[in-house]
C-alpha cells in the first residue's frame, strides 16, 4: 500500500499548494526546491503559494481506454489547464459534455476522489476541474 | 574519441510471442547479432541492455546479468549494464555503449534491447507504460499515456490544422512498410477508413493511431572502427549521437506541439556528424502514436513545423519518398517492445545502409537516422549512421 | 451572550433520478410512489463523490462567504451515516482541505439524520464556553436505500456546513432543545450494506413523536408559537412528513416552502435539515425568525430557534452557488447508471 506516498502530497492535492520563486516570480506546481528558470539562485527563496483554483483549458482528450481507478467514469475528459498563476495542471474535467469542451474555456477546481486502494484500502482525494461558474 | 561502427545485427520477430519468455527473446537477438558479426564470445568486452520495465512486467530486475548469463557469457564475467529511460532505453544503451568504446575503455560491446509485455493483461500493461509519464501529477489524475499524446494531437490540430486523416496516413504508410518486413508484428496493409473508424482510445487517437503492446528483442554489435573491418566489409559508422531531456510532465513543457528534447538531441547529433537533415535518406522515428511521427519529422527538421500532417498525407515520407520514414513499419507496425525499440530502429537503419532491406530497400541510402523517445518526450535520443565507405 | 451561525454553505451533487425510473425496474408504480412521498427527484452522487468530498465542498462554500482564518476553527465535526470509512474520520480530511489543520479537535458523529444538528449543539457549547472561537458542524450523507425498498425512492446525497461562533453571527441561536429516546424505527447493523426500518412504525411513534415533542418544548422555552416565525424547517425524510408535522404545529405552507428541498433532491439524511436551513439563509433578511427541528432515527430531535441578524447582508452569500442554484443544476440518469454510480452492481474482485 502506497500510504505515505499519497499522504505526503496532501497539501498540494487538497489545497493546490505550489511555490513561487523569490527570484523571478515564476509559479511552480507541485512545489519545487529549485526554480527551473533561476537554478541555484532560487535555492532557499522558494515561497509557498496557494493557487486560486481558476484557469482555462489548453488542450484536452476524451479517454476511452481507462486505467483501473477510472474504469467507472469512462469515457472521461482529461485536460491540461493553464491556471491564472501561469502554471499548468493536468486532471479530469467534469460536469461537461465531451462535445462541448473547448480550448480556452474557463474552469475551476473541485475536490473529488482520485481513487482507492481496493475496497479495504485508503481512499485518495485531490483536485479535478469543472466549467467555471 | 575513437570512431565506432556496427558490425553485426540481429532481432527476433515482434508480436505476441506466447511461447517465448523474456530470457528466450533476449538471447535470441543477441546470438543472431554475434553470429552476424562473426564474433567469438571471447571478443566481447561488455554487454549493454535496454529494458524499460522487466520488474513490473515479469517481476525481474537485474536483467543485465540475466541476459549475459543466458547468452552463455556468465563465466566470462563481463561488465553488463541495464539502461532505462522510458521508451528510449535501447537508444540510450546504444549511446552508452558507443561512449564506452569511444573512450577506449572497451573495443567490442554487444547492445541489446528487449521487452516482454504480454505476460500481464492489457490494462496493467497500459498502466506500466504510463509510469514513464509523471506518475504523481499526470497518471494519478487519470491521464493515460495515450491520453497525453492525444492532448498533444489535439493541440497540434488546433494550432496547425492537422487533421485526423493526416494522422491516419502515418499508420497507413507504416503498415504498408510493415507488410514488407518479415519480422513485423503486423504485415498487412490497412486503409485510411480502417484507421478513422477504429474505436477510440483517447480522442482524437483511435486504436490504429497507437502502437501495439509487443514482445521482442533486437541487438547489435559495436566495434571500434579500425578493428571493425576485420569482422565485416560493411561496417556502418555511428557518426553522430545526441541525447536530451526535458520536463517530465507534458504540462510543464515549453510548447505542447514541439518536443524540445527531440530538437536538441537532433541538433547535437547533426552537429557532431557535421550534417544537415537533408543529408539523411532513411529515418526510423518514434511513432508510438501517429502524432509522434508528425512531431518527430518536424522537430528533426525534415519537414517544416506544422506541416508534418500534409507532408505525410502527400507521401513525402513514404518508402523512397523525399525521406523514407519508418521503413521497418515503425513502432506502429513493426511493434513496440519498449526496451527493444531503440536498438530495433538502429538494426533497420544498418540493414538499409548495408543494402540488405529487401523489398523495403531505400534506393541509394547512405545515411540514416534513428529517433527514440522516453515518456511523452522527456527524453529523446538521436543517432546518425553512415555507410563506412 | 448567544451562539449562532457565522457562515453557512451547502453542496448538492448534480445527478438526479426520478421515482418512475426506479419503480419501473422493480415492477412498482414509481410515479405513484413519488406522489405519495411528494418527491419529484432525488440527488445521486457521482462515481468520484462521497461524504468526504461533499463535506469538503460544503465547508469550502461556507468559508468562501466570510474572511475568517480557518486556523481559528477549534473544532470540526461531521455527522453522517455514510462516512466512507468506518474508522478514520471525515472531519480530519475536511480540516486539511480547508486549512484548519493541525491545531484543532475533530471527530465524526453518528445519529442517523440528526448527526449534523448534534454537531451544531456541540459546537455551540464549545464556543459559548469560550473554549474556542469557532466550531464547524457538518451534516452530510450519501445514504442508500435497499434496492426495491421504499427508501430507495428518497435516500439521496448532499450536505451542509455551519460555522458556529459567538461573534458576527448571521443567525443567532436563541434556544436549542432536544428530545431523545430509545426508539428503533430505522437502523443499520455494522457490516450491513443497507439500512432496515420498521415500516409504518417510522411514522407516529418515531418521527412525529420526537419532532412534535421537541417542537413543543422549543415553543415553551422560547415563549412562542408558529405564527411568530418567518420560516419553519423540519427534518424531511420525504415531502409528506414535514408538511404534516408543520401543519400540526400551526405552520402555514408559505412558512415551510423555502426549506422543503426534499421535493427536488430527496432525503439527504444528516444533510437534510441543514441544507434546508441553508436554503433559508440564502434568502432570509435581518430580523427573520427561523424554527428548525431535525430528527434522527434511533431516535431524537434537536430543535433550534434562530433569529437572522443584519450581519446576513455583510457576508458574501453569492460567493458560491445558492442551494436553489445547485438544486436547479440537474442531470437526470436512468436506473442502470444510478446503480453503477451507487455501487449496487457487483464488480469483479469485489
Amino acid at each position: 500500500m502506497a500510504v505515505p506516498r499519497f499522504w505526503r502530497e496532501i497539501s498540494s492535492r487538497y489545497n493546490l499548494i505550489g511555490t513561487k520563486c523569490g527570484s523571478c516570480g515564476k509559479v511552480d506546481f507541485p512545489p519545487r526546491a529549485v526554480c527551473p528558470t533561476c537554478g541555484r539562485k532560487s535555492i532557499g527563496k522558494m515561497q509557498r503559494l496557494k493557487l486560486a483554483g481558476k484557469g482555462s483549458v489548453v488542450t484536452y482528450t476524451v479517454i476511452h481506454d481507462a486505467p483501473a481507478q477510472f474504469e467507472m467514469q469512462k469515457p472521461y475528459v482529461v485536460a491540461i489547464v493553464q491556471m491564472d498563476e501561469g502554471v499548468r495542471l493536468t486532471s479530469q474535467l467534469l460536469d461537461v459534455n465531451p462535445d462541448e469542451v473547448k480550448i480556452g474555456m474557463k474552469v475551476q477546481t473541485v475536490f473529488r476522489k482520485l481513487g482507492q486502494e481496493g475496497e479495504a484500502g485508503v481512499i485518495h482525494y485531490g483536485y479535478k476541474f469543472r466549467p467555471a461558474r | 574519441m575513437r570512431d565506432v561502427a556496427v558490425i553485426g545485427v540481429g532481432e527476433t520477430e515482434f508480436g505476441e510471442l506466447w511461447d517465448r519468455s523474456f530470457r528466450d527473446l533476449g538471447i535470441e537477438a543477441g546470438l543472431k547479432a554475434i553470429q552476424d558479426s562473426k564474433l567469438r564470445s571471447e571478443d566481447i568486452d561488455a554487454v549493454y541492455i535496454g529494458n524499460m520495465s522487466a520488474g513490473k512486467f515479469i517481476d525481474q530486475e537485474h536483467v543485465s546479468a540475466l541476459v549475459a548469463d543466458y547468452s552463455g557469457l556468465a563465466d566470462m564475467h563481463l561488465p553488463t549494464v541495464r539502461v532505462e529511460g522510458g521508451g528510449a532505453c535501447g537508444a540510450i544503451a546504444l549511446l552508452q555503449a558507443r561512449l564506452a568504446i569511444a573512450s577506449g575503455m572497451h573495443d567490442i560491446v554487444v547492445v541489446g534491447g528487449a521487452e516482454k509485455m504480454t505476460d500481464v493483461g492489457d490494462v496493467q500493461a497500459a498502466e506500466i507504460l504510463s509510469s514513464t509519464a509523471d506518475q504523481e501529477w499526470e497518471s494519478v489524475f487519470g491521464a493515460t499515456f495515450a491520453g497525453l499524446y492525444a492532448m498533444i494531437a489535439r493541440r497540434h490540430m488546433y494550432e496547425y490544422g492537422t487533421t485526423r486523416e493526416q494522422l491516419a496516413s502515418v499508420a497507413v504508410k507504416n503498415h504498408k512498410n510493415g507488410s514488407l518486413n518479415p519480422v513485423a508484428q503486423f504485415q498487412k496493409e490497412i486503409t485510411l477508413e480502417t484507421v478513422l473508424h477504429a474505436p477510440w482510445v483517447a480522442e482524437p487517437l483511435g486504436v490504429f493511431d497507437c502502437a501495439p503492446l509487443s514482445d521482442g528483442a533486437a541487438a547489435l554489435v559495436l566495434c571500434e572502427m579500425n578493428r571493425a573491418r576485420k569482422f565485416t566489409d560493411t561496417p556502418i559508422r555511428l557518426i553522430g549521437s545526441g541525447q536530451a531531456s526535458d520536463f517530465l510532465a507534458l504540462h510543464d513543457r515549453r510548447d505542447l506541439t514541439t518536443m524540445d528534447a527531440t530538437v536538441v538531441a537532433g541538433k547535437r547529433a547533426f552537429h557532431e556528424a557535421r550534417l544537415e537533415p537533408k543529408s539523411i535518406q532513411v529515418a526510423e522515428v518514434h511513432d508510438n502514436f501517429t502524432i509522434s511521427e508528425i512531431l518527430a519529422i518536424e522537430d528533426l527538421r525534415f519537414i517544416e513545423k506544422g506541416k508534418g500532417g500534409p507532408a505525410t498525407a502527400e507521401g513525402m515520407t513514404a518508402l523512397n519518398g523525399k525521406i523514407s520514414v519508418n521503413t521497418s513499419g515503425g513502432l506502429k507496425a513493426r511493434g513496440q517492445p519498449v526496451g527493444a525499440t531503440g536498438v530495433a530502429q538502429a538494426v533497420e537503419i544498418v540493414r538499409q545502409l548495408r543494402g540488405e532491406a529487401g523489398k523495403r530497400q531505400v534506393v541509394g541510402a547512405r545515411r540514416g537516422l534513428t529517433h527514440t523517445l522516453g515518456g511523452t518526450g522527456a527524453t529523446a535520443v538521436v543517432h546518425i549512421f553512415e555507410r563506412g565507405d | 451572550m448567544k451562539a449562532g451561525i457565522v457562515s453557512y454553505g451547502g453542496y448538492v451533487p448534480r445527478y438526479r433520478i426520478r421515482p418512475k425510473d426506479i419503480g419501473v425496474v422493480w415492477g412498482s408504480d414509481g410515479e405513484a410512489m413519488g406522489r405519495g412521498l411528494n418527491i419529484r427527484a432525488k440527488s445521486v452522487p457521482g462515481p468520484d463523490e462521497d461524504v468526504i468530498t461533499i463535506s469538503v465542498e460544503a465547508a469550502r462554500a461556507c468559508m468562501a462567504k466570510v474572511d475568517i482564518d480557518p486556523t481559528e476553527i477549534g473544532a470540526i465535526y461531521v455527522g453522517s451515516e455514510s462516512h466512507p470509512y468506518a474508522v478514520k474520520p471525515t472531519a480530519t480530511i475536511v480540516a486539511e482541505a480547508i486549512g484548519s489543520a493541525p491545531v484543532l479537535t475533530a471527530a465524526d458523529f453518528e445519529f442517523a439524520c440528526k448527526a449534523g444538528t448534534a454537531a451544531m449543539q456541540t459546537a455551540m457549547g464549545l464556543t459559548l464556553s469560550k473554549m474556542m472561537k469557532y466550531g464547524l458542524a457538518i451534516g452530510s450523507d450519501t445514504s442508500q436505500g435497499a434496492p426495491g425498498d421504499a427508501l430507495e425512492y428518497s435516500a439521496s446525497a448532499g450536505g451542509a456546513a455551519l460555522l458556529i461562533g459567538i461573534d458576527h453571527v448571521v443567525a443567532e441561536i436563541a434556544h436549542t432543545v432536544s428530545y431523545t429516546t430509545d426508539t428503533p424505527d430505522f437502523w443499520r447493523r455494522e457490516g450491513q450494506r443497507y439500512p432496515s426500518h420498521g415500516g409504518r412504525f417510522t411514522g407516529e411513534p418515531a418521527y412525529f413523536k420526537h419532532v412534535t415533542n421537541c417542537a413543543q418544548l422549543l415553543f415553551k422555552r422560547a415563549g412562542t408559537s408558529a405564527e411568530d416565525y418567518d420560516y419553519g424547517v423540519f427534518h424531511q425524510p420525504n415531502g409528506k412528513f414535514p408538511v404534516r408535522v408543520a401543519k400540526q404545529l400551526g405552520f402555514k405552507d408559505a412558512q415551510i416552502e423555502t426549506g422543503l428541498c426534499v421535493r427536488d433532491i430527496g432525503n439527504t439524511y444528516s444533510g437534510a435539515i441543514m441544507v434546508g436551513l441553508c436554503a433559508i439563509l440564502d434568502e432570509a433578511e435581518a430580523g427573520d425568525r427561523i424554527f428548525a427541528v431535525g430528527y434522527g432515527s434511533g431516535a431524537g430531535s434537536d430543535g433550534f430557534d434562530l433569529t437572522v441578524t443584519d450581519q446576513i447582508t455583510k457576508i458574501r452569500r453569492d460567493a458560491t452557488p445558492t442551494i436553489k442554484e445547485m438544486i436547479a443544476d440537474e442531470v437526470f440518469v436512468d436506473y442502470a447508471r444510478y446503480a453503477k454510480y451507487r455501487g449496487k452492481i457487483v464488480m469483479r474482485g469485489a
